[in-house]
């Protein structure tokens, strides 16, 4: 029985149809099928969220997501949130508030405030919300503080 | 001018938009797979091993034990070449072993074309050992017949003391009174979000190309060499951006392997990418350390007397070995400079996973004792615990018995003050009185960290900066220096544009280093960088300019004296007329038939200065008795770092510090069985660092002093922000509750310990509050 | 990559329960966040998988005519969180599983892979222990009715044989209506991270008079537990400070904590008796009792 499977799905708006290895993660058909890099592996567990991205606009750990459940759905990576050349609104955040050090963890946190940022219906977000919605990203470098500032930022763009 | 603007790192938007390479992203197309066979014992030899069934696995290229590789020993500390043998890092390390010395260790390894064969492979490998009891706690590992875990060394690495201020015994008798104590720290890991991961493979019959996640590429050049007696110049280390460090990529862990393996397999591309767990346990982690502290103090509030005696416990393999313990040891004689102060350190190895750098360098572990045995001394006497050290740290002009240099520069009583002032320290312990009783309390605690910034004398301090004009007038600058998610990179290029006179956006930093081509420096540790970097770029830009003034003074005909530039335009500094763009002038200066050339300076600086740091923590608390836990109401860190570069890229670097500390004060600790060795903790689940769930807001402030040994004014700040934490929140609960627990972590399970045994609950539970 | 042998997508309930009976060495995968990590690890037994991923069958939270409330094997835990039924008249089971990882886990974890491990630490058993939730569980022809009390049969062990699934969470309004509760997880971090004890307290009062008391244990014995001596004890009493102290010695007869190197059992007993008290006076406040 072979291990290889065809799945189709769509990767930052573009559909694509793959003939992949049934054994892989989300994760490895997206770093070494597509050659999309970005999402990074931290811990191979679902721990760090690290390998985060959307998945029909659900925010997921690639690393525990089987490249099979893709089939037929909506893929969002770090890579196709820049759009002609400009940074969206929540990478300008994360650069202009310091928050980014290492780089490692951040597009997996970028997916995660981008979620969190067009779900946000809520007019009072508090920081409570912003640590909730965050906490299955894990930093080593910045103290969340910065990270923080940014997602608030990401909301409010306007405020100092 | 760019030197303290808060400029956006320069590789910011690489990070943000994924384009950013770290290593394993530079994937080759039919790299092959190589996983270690592990020990499963912490302490033994190879009786038998049998690696037929693993070998003969369908998609298996080779399986090596520790009888096929080099019989030369090595270390794999980061620290540049001694050129006093006694000074010499130890040599104990073997590319695979035999001999079994914490369980993890490295008996054999297996090469596949993927993960999941190499893991099967390495379940048919049959191997039976002599075991020996696991030597753990430091009574049993000095024991009279206690096995020599390296032959030869009797267990002890290294050992030093160093006595200044006088004669400690004597000024402890004539103190008003003497406070002890007994204080332990655990091992603690850096995990870093990216794993340890290294590839290499060969470009023609005798070169080894190695891609890896390191701090200290030029030194991995060397130690491989060694490790496999190839002279350096025919090794190329690449080190691309890097998922962090913290002093666990500051030891060559995995490029020895690769290259040996690339060579062994025909220069076909080899990689190592450690899991989480292996990574936790088979890389380097934090030396725990048992320090007894006397400190001897006068009424009014003078300390006179400071005894330590530290054990340091290395783990399995020496790895930076007694550096540790001397590093944390010297690097606190700047703290409380006038008295007599005593420190003997001792090195032990045990049956423990391998420790070796992590941020802060020994000087956690240190402080952490001594700032805990100052707030019993200051408890003592009933002073303050803000009064009692502005009355004893270090002021400008104070004189550093060990080093015998003066500190130049010194803001620790501002930073006190300050962080007083944003605690409102004396309101609220007034406030707080109200809260020492009940199930419910409430503290506050403070402590001070001093530190260096860099290794000189110990260790040569030496920096490489080369920087090139470009035809569209921006410049590249390239350093020997390492970007591991400090900033260094940005800073550098700061600098640059601050000396040359350029904009920052003009100034463009090679971020991945190639030892092939970048200048030499050792890397990154002991927060170096950008002050010993600081002079090289300085001299560097001062000559790159010098050259592009003259060729300007060429083409106009203008005296080059009577020339600057400023934001990147030349002008003339008698009348401020603008003379000339530097696009112009970089294009004249390559292409012109006859005169000018490529405009390049490159200079190597050795740095033959260090510049203690400043520091402190103030932290507010509460305390659930029953639920045994601690609440942080309220953190600040205030740094005395000189001048300031980048003010929010140092304020992130003193968040990460501080969250570090509250992980080491609160719940970070690798779990060892003292029976047998093994590890219980070590992924992300079972191993507490903090979430986002888990901090509060992290504040923090600066004094900037000048330093004037420093290029730009600027001294240390990566590492030293993690030091002060611990104490601080131990003093804290010192406070709220007058519960000392003097090891960390102060988990719930030690307060749980400690609260039943002062009453404040019964060992059932029910709260005596 | 994971060494999976075997992966086949079922399409139904009965298909599920078919693919299962053909293959006798597969498991069921929803989530996937248990399943795929001891697929990781090596552990025998999860290399052949029937996936009901996303199976609609099994995702659904609905109020059925008699108002019993019933929630969907499948069902991911954000869904839980989310859902009006849910919030309105079960929200103790709402704290309970937004206590769990951290929202990728919660987006993609299901709460019957989080019952059918059979492990004391479960998040959601505990509140649905003390919510009296009765399972339903398929297999070839069959269906029965198990009170999630006789689900858990010990560590790692449950209800359920070869060939069958578990596809609903029944909860009946004889157990939620007028009832307030309160869930309180204990660990070590506030998220990612699994309990040192977990505890659900459901409650009812008339004038201040507790009419019925149910209280529930994650990690306070091999399988997630009812205290019935304490309830029992307490039952018809008046809410006062000192039932809360009354309800923190009895509980002790009905727990058995155990050492392990996560924690010890004298520090779990204190942890247990603490929230018995803590979790019982948030319920009261929510039911609008003082004490």
């Amino acid at each position: 029985m072979t291990t290889f499977r065809e799945i189709t799905f769509s990767i930052n708006g573009r559909p694509r149809t793959l003939y992949i290895d049934m054994r892989k993660s989300l994760l490895e058909v997206l770093r070494e099928d597509l050659g999309l890099t970005g999402a990074k592996q931290g811990c191979g567990v679902g721990e760090c969220g690290a390998c985060s991205v959307l998945v029909d606009e659900v925010l997921v750990d690639s690393c525990i997501y089987l490249a099979v459940w893709a089939h037929n759905k909506d893929i969002r990576t770090i890579e196709g949130e820049a759009k002609n050349g400009k940074l969206s609104r929540v990478q300008q955040a994360y650069v202009d508030e310091g928050a980014v050090q290492c780089g490692f963890c951040t597009p997996g946190f970028i997916m995660a405030t981008t979620s969190f940022a067009e779900n946000c219906t809520e007019k009072k977000v508090t920081e409570d919300d912003i640590r909730k919605s965050h906490a299955g990203n894990l930093c080593r470098c910045t103290g969340y503080q910065n990270i923080l500032k940014a997602v608030e930022k990401s909301i409010h763009p306007d405020k100092e | 001018m760019a030197v303290g603007k808060s400029v956006n790192r320069i590789d910011a938007v690489a990070k943000v938009t994924g384009r950013a390479e770290y290593t394993e992203d530079l994937y080759k197309p039919g790299m092959l797979v190589a996983k270690y066979f592990r020990s499963k014992i912490a302490h033994g030899r190879v009786k038998n091993i049998a690696i037929e069934k693993a070998k003969a696995l369908e998609g298996v290229e080779a399986v090596f034990t520790f009888k096929d590789v080099p019989e030369n020993k090595f270390a794999t500390a980061g620290h540049p070449f001694s050129l006093d043998p006694s000074h010499q890092d130890v040599a104990d390390r073997l590319l695979l072993t035999r001999d079994i010395r914490f369980m993890g260790d490295e008996i054999a390894i297996v090469v596949a074309q993927d993960e999941i064969i190499a893991n099967n492979a390495l379940k048919l490998i049959e191997v039976s050992y002599d075991e020996y009891t696991p030597l753990i706690l430091p009574e049993d590992i000095l024991k009279e017949d206690a096995r020599q875990i390296h032959k030869g060394s009797s267990n002890i690495v290294g050992e030093h003391q160093y006595s200044i201020g006088g004669d400690v015994d004597d000024a402890l008798e004539k103190a008003d009174y003497v406070v002890e104590g007994n204080f332990e720290t655990v091992m603690v890991q850096h995990c870093h979000l990216e794993n340890h991961i290294a590839y290499a493979y060969m470009d023609d019959l005798d070169r080894i190309v190695i891609v890896s996640s390191t701090q200290i590429p030029h030194i991995v050049r060397r130690i491989v060499g060694e490790a496999l007696n190839m002279p350096l110049s025919q090794i190329r280390v690449i080190k691309p951006f890097i998922g962090g460090g913290f002093g666990n990529k500051q030891d060559v862990v995995l490029e020895p392997m690769v290259a040996f393996l690339t060579l062994k397999l025909d220069g076909r591309a080899v990689q190592i990418n450690l899991s989480r767990e292996e990574c936790m346990v088979g890389t380097r982690n934090r030396h725990p350390f048992h320090i007894k502290v006397k400190t001897g103090v006068m009424k009014d509030g003078t300390m006179v007397a400071r005894k330590m005696d530290a054990i340091s416990i290395t783990g399995g393999y020496a790895s930076h070995g007694h550096a540790i313990a001397a590093a944390g040891g010297s690097k606190q004689s700047s703290l409380y400079p006038r008295m007599a102060n005593q420190f003997h350190g001792r090195t032990l190895y045990a049956n423990i996973p391998v420790a070796g750098a992590m941020r802060a360098y020994g000087s956690p572990q240190v402080i952490y004792a001594l700032e805990c045995a100052t707030e019993d001394a200051a408890r003592k006497i009933n002073m303050d615990s803000v009064e009692f050290r502005l009355k004893n740290i270090a002021q400008q002009g104070d004189i550093n018995l060990l080093s015998g240099h003066e500190i130049l520069s010194c803001g620790l009583t501002d930073c006190l003050l300050k962080g007083k002032a944003f605690m409102d320290w004396d309101q609220k312990k007034k406030d707080y009185e109200k809260y020492k009783t009940g199930p419910v309390r409430k503290g506050l605690g403070v402590a001070c960290l001093s530190y260096a910034s860099g290794t000189y004398p110990v260790c040569v301090e030496i920096a490489g900066a080369r920087i090139s004009l470009n035809q569209d007038g921006t410049v590249h600058v390239m350093v020997g220096a390492t970007e591991i998610g400090q900033g260094s990179d940005t800073v550098v290029a700061q600098m640059a544009a601050e000396t040359l006179g350029l904009a920052y956006e003009h100034v463009r930093v090679v971020q991945a280093q190639d030892t092939d081509v970048s200048p030499f420096d050792t890397g990154a540790y002991a927060s170096r960088q950008a002050y010993v970097v600081s002079n090289a770029i300085f001299r560097a830009a001062t000559q790159l300019k010098k050259k592009i003034l003259d060729h300007a003074g060429v083409m106009t005909g203008k005296k080059a004296r009577d020339l600057n530039i400023i934001n990147g335009k030349i002008v003339d500094t008698r009348t401020n007329a603008f003379i000339m763009d530097m696009k112009p002038l970089a294009i004249d200066s390559f292409y012109h038939k006859e005169r000018g050339h490529q405009l390049t300076a490159d200079v190597s600086h050795k740095t033959t200065t260090n510049a203690p740091v400043f520091g402190c923590t103030f932290v507010d608390i509460t305390v659930d008795i029953p639920l045994c836990k601690i609440k942080i109401n309220k953190i600040i860190n205030v740094h005395d770092s000189g001048i300031i570069l980048n003010p929010v890229q140092a304020g992130g670097q003193v968040h990460g510090g501080v969250f570090m500390g509250i992980g080491a004060a609160l719940s970070e600790e690798l779990m060892i069985d003292p029976a047998t060795g093994y590890i219980y903790n070590n992924n992300l689940l079972d191993y507490k660092f903090p979430t986002f769930m888990d901090l509060p807001h992290i504040h923090h402030d600066f004094v900037e002093t000048f330093e004037p040994t420093s290029g730009y004014g600027n001294k240390s700040l990566g590492e030293p922000p993690v030091i002060s934490p611990p104490p601080a929140i131990r003093n804290a609960l010192l406070d709220a509750t007058g519960v000392s627990i003097n090891s960390l972590p102060i988990s719930p399970h030690k307060l749980f310990t400690a609260f039943t045994k002062n009453g404040l609950l019964d060992s059932k539970g029910g709260a005596n509050v | 990559m994971f060494d999976l042998k075997k992966h086949i997508k079922a399409n139904s309930i009965d298909h599920a329960i078919a693919l299962l009976i053909e293959n006798p060495d597969a498991r069921l995968i929803a989530g996937g966040t248990d399943v795929l990590i001891k697929l990781r690890d090596g552990k025998p037994g999860f290399s052949e998988l029937v996936d009901i991923h996303g199976l609609e069958e099994l995702n659904f939270i609905r109020q059925d005519g008699k108002n019993n409330i019933l929630i969907g094997s499948g069902v991911v835990f954000t869904d839980i969180i989310q859902s009006d039924i849910i919030k309105k008249h079960i929200p103790m089971l709402c704290d309970a599983v937004q206590s769990i990882g951290g929202p990728q886990i919660r987006n993609i974890a299901t709460i019957g892979g989080n019952n059918c491990n059979g492990v004391t630490s479960a998040d959601s058993a505990s509140s649905l222990f003390a919510l009296n939730a009765v399972l339903e569980i398929r297999g070839k022809g069959t269906i029965r009715q198990v009170p999630i009390s006789d689900f858990y049969l010990g560590p790692g062990k449950v209800d359920l044989k070869k060939g069958e699934i578990l596809t609903t969470f029944k909860i009946t309004p004889e157990n939620y209506q007028g009832y307030f509760g309160y869930f309180y997880k204990y660990a070590m971090r506030d998220a990612m991270d699994i309990a040192t004890i977990g505890c659900a307290v459901s409650l009812k009062t008339k004038n201040q008079i507790l009419t019925d008391y149910r209280i529930a244990y994650g990690v306070a014995g091999p399988v997630p537990l009812r205290c019935p001596k304490t309830e029992k004890s307490v039952i018809n009493k008046k809410v006062s400070k000192s039932l809360l102290d009354e309800i923190s010695q009895t509980i002790e007869t009905d727990v058995s904590p155990r050492t392990s190197w996560r924690a010890t059992k004298d520090f779990r007993m204190n942890i247990i008796k603490e929230l018995s008290k803590r979790a019982t006076k948030e319920a009261l406040q929510r039911a609008g009792e003082e004490v």
